[in-house]
Parts: C-alpha cells; structure tokens; sequence
C-alpha cells in the first residue's frame, strides 16, 4: 500500500554554484493526492522533490526508482494520464495532470480513442540532419551552418545540451574550447548560439526512431510525425550508464551517478543525504565532489581496481574534504525496504573476488554507480554502419575515419557515440564531423579541409596524454585508414 | 600501466609534496622567502592549459597542452588568478615572507564562503581538521572564492581546504 504522502520538500534554494531559476508552481495529482511541482520540472524530477522514492512496482512487487534520468532506461515508467509506460523523466510537469504508479505489467488504454487523435505530418529535405543536442551536436550544428548548410537539429529532451547542462565543475582543455567554463555554462552559450542560427532548425522533445532503405528517417515528437531526407547525417547520441549486478540493485535510491547529477544540478533537487560512490573515475570522482557542494555527505567511494581511474588532481578535490576512497572494493549489497538504507562494502583480491571476512556496512541512502557509459549505437546499427567491440571504448562502436565518417558515406560520429570520452572531444569532433558534411555537400572547400585539419590535429594532441593509452588503443582499432573506404 | 609501479597518489587520491619537488613545480627557497608563490599540484598530464592563459604576468608555461606547467619563479607575484581559474583546483599559493606567521591561499566552493577576518577551520588533504585560522583575503572568480588564510609556519604544506562553520 502507498504511504500517505508526508510534507517532504527536497529542493535546493542554496548551492554554491548554481541558481534554480524555478517557473510558476504547478499543482497536479500523484495516486489522487495533490502535489506541486514547478515549471520546467519533469513529472520524476516533481516526485522525487516531494520524496516519493517508488515510481512502480516489479510484477513480483519490487519497488523501483529513479536511475537514468535522461530518458534512456525504464525505471520512471509511470502511468500518466491514463497512458502507462511514460517516461517520466522527460515528461514535463503540467497543471492538473494525473500520474499513478505501475503495479506490474501496466493495463492497457482504449486504442479507439487514441486513433481520433490526428498526427500531423512533415516532410523536411536538409543538408545536415544531427541526431542529439550534447557537446558534440550543438558544436556541429553550429559549424555547419557557419559554412551555410541548412541543418535539422534532433533532441529527445526538452531542452538542448546534453549531459553538459548537469556539469557544475570547471572544464580543462584550453580557452579557445571553452575550458575553464564550468559545463553548463557552456551548455547555455552553444544552445543559446544555435537557437538564433538561422540555418539551424531545432527539433525538441523529438525521437529519431529509425532510418528506412529507401532513405527517409523517421522522426515522431508526441503529436508530429517527421519524414526527413538529408544528404548527411551525424549521430551525436551520447552514451548510458552501466549498471553493476548485486542483491538489492533495483531498490530506489541506487541511481546511475549521472542520474543523480541531473536530479540535483539540472533541477536543483538533493538526491539523498548520505552517499556511497561506486567507482573511482572521473564520473564517480567528479560526482562525490558535487554531493558535498549539494550538502550530501559522501561517506565513501569504493574503487574494485587496484588505483583510481580518474584524474589524480579530481581525486585530491574529495580526500581534502574527508571522503575517503577504498581501492580494490566493492559493493556487495545493498538493504532498504522502500528506499536503500545500507550497503555492504568487500575488499576484493588480484582476480577481483570478494575476499571473505573484509566486508564494511554503510549506512546511506544512496548508491550511485559510477561503473561506465556505454556508447548508444542503436540507430547506427539498425542502418547497418560497420561495428566493432571495444572494450577500450565502452562496447560496441562504429568504425570511422580520423574525419569520423563511418562506413557508410555521408554518415557520421562524434561525442560519446562513437567511444567514451569526455565533453571537449565531443565538442572538437563535433565540428569535425560538421565539416566533413561540408565537403559532402560542397565538394573543395578549401577553408573547410584547412579548419578540418587544424582540428584533427588538436584531437590528437590532447589524446597524447599517458593516462589517455587505452582511448588510444580504442581508437587504433576501429579507425579506417586513408584509402579504405569510406 | 598495469605492468608499472602505480604512484601512491594513484591509490590514495593524496598528491605528496616529494611528487612536486621532483616536478619542479615546488617553489625555491629564496623565492619563498621574498612573498607569495604559487604552488601548483598537478602531478599528470592533463590536456589542459588553462593556468597558462590565466596568469597576467606570463609566469606559467607549457610547450604543448598536455605538458605540466612550468613557473618562472621571478615573474609569479602570487596573485593567485590562477588558484580561481585552474579546473582541477589543484594550485595554491602560500606565503612564507613573514618571519612569525603563514599565509596559504585555498580555491573554496561550498557555501558559506568566508568573510575577511572570520576564523575557518583548516583541512588537510585528507580532510582532518588541522586548526583554525584567521582569512586575510577573499575574492571570487565565477563562482570560486579564493581565500587566503593565516596559518602556522609549520602547516602551511599541510593545509589545502578551508571549512566554514557558523553557529546559527
């Protein structure tokens, strides 16, 4: 049975970086019990700000929570307005709407009402169709249409940036690439750049959901159908996080660390008040950091390899403030009933087996795995580019040229699509990309193969670091050299 | 890498004072002496240069971005734009002019931030609570505060954090 829903207001009014600009309030209903969110806010970001944790229940009855939050798992599947299935996540707040909780598989609606409803449709012929509003999509869109092509810019969000509009830290690289800003900063200047580029149309809240052979993609926004015909195309789709197998990982309350840096620096909501970090990498090292300016107390980070993954200077940020980092652990389990209420840490020998008698319980209410991104190639298989696994990379990517076109002429990557690394390569392969459609589209432009080649040498240049090897080696092995096709 | 030694700063996230020397990136003796200098802990080789464009007096250098930076301990008036500016947070600038007292500039981004004159509490980089000290100075640069605090002589290679702890 759902608890009475108690006066829980998670929200965050003082941050040491960010301000929430919140809209008017919006009241709506949760199980009949009316609750208030705020404009802009999405349906799971207003529920978890009113402390309800248990979005739906397993058909076995297992509670489950919030753990993605940027539309790309099924943990926030609620029923909203009598539709089930939605991704709450990504769906806005409005006035008066009706959300409940799935209880195992979810009832389905009236089809015959749903058929009345017309679905407007479009027809759209581009130059430069880019499929994702991060680093990479935006830094695209913005050099295309610098050099005149007209570009159709597709985002499933409701608002352009990506993963950088979460980031509150300082960037590296150089002042040209916007290091030194903090992440959404640079999420504002490039969104706001492209939304007043009059060669590039933004499409928001909109899915690209397949390319057919005879070339047309189809893209759906919930009330329009899109059929779309592009002479090139970049898929800058970002990546999802891992998830790590053990008892108890579906209970809410263990979140994907970038999960809960959207819950509290994009919407200005306190994930949770004690926090264990799994994982030692930049992500997991850059997120503890993030708690404690959000007033979480991070009780630890556990690392299953024998060092820290992430940059050493990220590393020194959190140990200054207390959080200690346990190298060659992990979790073991976690224990709650509606919510995590502890985790069993376990020290792990050379072959990372869990050695007996060396466990730890912490008391939190918050599990954030920090255990990798996967790259999201699912469109780009579908259209049949050329794939290879590397592990270096992240899992299953596509082969590409240093100009990152992939096997199939006139379709790119960039950004974390095309293998895990961070928001400024995104942002260089970006433009990369954006040029090469260029000189699909205008055969010789002398100025675009010079700015191309300046790019390409600055990649490899930053990729030069010793602790960047295993990108490297990624790299190595689903490059296509010159003269190889494509 | 797994074949090499890991460094400890690896495993334990605490970057040693031993580690710059060897960097060179600890000041000289002489130059301690004369006033504020910059001590920049940056151990590897991060793509990133941003301590380069930031100082106004040309005092850091790298041959390419992804170079440790290089100090010219003549030009350096440890002013500390780049404590504010570094994205890592990893340089300070510490003080050792005065013969009784110490002076160490810390980045700090957490709420509250320090009013002149306020006494804070001081973290090691492990985060242990080492003493308390008086700000002397406190500036901001998007959102980071800088803050210089006196500290004892004898911590001011110790101190890396300030915490600020009022009673309501």
């Amino acid at each position: 049975m759902p608890r009475a829903i108690k006066k829980i207001d998670r929200r965050i009014w003082h941050h040491p970086i960010l301000e929430f600009k919140r809209g008017r309030k919006i009241k709506f209903y949760f199980e009949n019990q009316e609750v208030e969110g705020y404009e802009g806010e999405s349906v799971a970001i207003a529920l978890y700000a009113n402390g309800i944790d248990v979005l739906s229940w397993t058909p076995e009855g297992r509670p489950r929570g919030a753990f993605c939050m940027i539309g790309k798992c099924s943990s926030c599947f609620m029923i909203v307005d009598g539709i089930p299935n939605v991704r709450t996540c990504r769906e806005p707040v409005r006035e008066g709407m009706h959300i409940s909780r799935q209880r195992g598989l979810p009832p389905i609606p009236e089809i015959k009402k749903r058929r009345e409803e017309k679905v407007e449709e479009e027809i759209i012929e581009t130059d430069f169709l880019i499929i994702g509003g991060g680093p990479a999509g935006l830094s695209a869109a913005l050099k295309a249409a610098e050099y005149g092509l007209r570009v159709i810019l597709v985002e499933d969000h409701f608002k352009l940036g990506g993963q950088l509009v979460k980031q509150t830290h300082k960037f590296f690289g150089s002042k040209e690439l916007f290091g030194g800003l903090r992440g959404f900063q640079i999420a504002e200047t490039l969104a706001k750049k492209v939304m007043e580029n009059k060669n590039i149309r933004v499409l928001l809240e909109t899915t690209a959901y397949g390319i057919f052979r005879d070339g047309w993609i189809g893209l759906a926004s919930k009330n329009k159908h899109y059929k779309v015909r592009a002479k090139t195309i970049l898929f800058a789709t970002g990546a999802y996080e891992n998830y790590l197998a053990f008892p108890g990982n579906d209970l809410p309350g263990v979140m994907g660390a970038g999960g809960a840096q959207t819950i509290m620096n994009e919407y200005g909501v306190k994930p949770g008040n004690n926090a264990l970090v799994v994982g030692a990498g930049n992500v997991g090292l850059i997120i503890a950091y993030q708690l404690l300016q959000a007033g979480v107390n991070v009780k630890a980070i556990v690392e299953i390899m024998p060092q820290i993954g992430g940059w050493a200077v990220h590393a020194a940020k959190v140990r200054r403030y207390g959080v200690p980092i346990y190298t060659q652990h992990t979790i073991k389990r976690v224990w709650g009933e509606e919510r995590v209420e502890g985790a069993t840490i376990v020290k792990v020998d050379k072959k990372f087996q869990p050695i007996p008698g060396t466990e730890k319980d912490i008391e939190c209410d918050l599990v954030l795995l920090a255990v990798g991104l996967t790259p999201d190639v699912s469109l780009l298989k579908q259209m049949g580019a050329k794939m290879a696994w590397v592990p270096e990379l992240g899992g299953l990517v596509a082969y590409r040229t240093k100009y990152m076109e992939t096997t199939i002429p006139g379709v790119f990557i960039a950004g974390d699509v095309k293998g895990i690394e961070e928001a400024t390569v995104a942002m260089i392969e970006g433009q990369i990309a954006a040029l090469s459609a260029v000189l699909r589209v205008k055969k010789n432009d002398q100025k675009a193969i010079e700015e191309r080649e300046k790019l390409v040498r600055i990649l490899e240049e930053y990729r030069q670091s010793p602790l960047l090897a295993r990108v490297r080696e990624g790299i190595k092995k689903v490059l296509i050299k010159e003269g190889e096709g494509a | 890498m797994t074949s090499e030694k890991i460094p400890r700063y690896r495993v334990d996230g605490i970057i040693p004072l031993e580690v710059i020397k060897e960097l060179g990136l600890f000041p000289p003796e002489e130059r301690l002496k004369k006033g504020p200098v910059v001590l920049i802990e940056c151990p590897e080789k991060i793509p990133c240069n941003i301590c380069v464009s930031a100082c106004p007096f040309g005092a850091i250098s790298m041959d390419s971005i992804i170079d440790i930076p290089k100090v010219d301990w003549d030009k350096c008036t440890g002013c500390a734009t780049c404590v504010a500016l570094c994205p890592g947070l990893a340089i300070f600038v510490v003080d050792l002019s005065k013969e009784d007292k110490a002076y160490i500039t810390v980045p700090h981004e957490f709420i509250p931030a320090p009013d002149v004159g306020e006494e804070v509490i001081l973290l090691n980089k492990e985060g242990k609570r080492v003493g308390k000290g008086k700000v002397v100075r406190v500036f901001e640069r998007n959102k980071t505060y800088v803050v210089t605090v006196e500290v004892p002589r004898e911590l001011v290679f110790e101190v890396r954090a300030i915490w600020v702890e009022r009673r309501k």
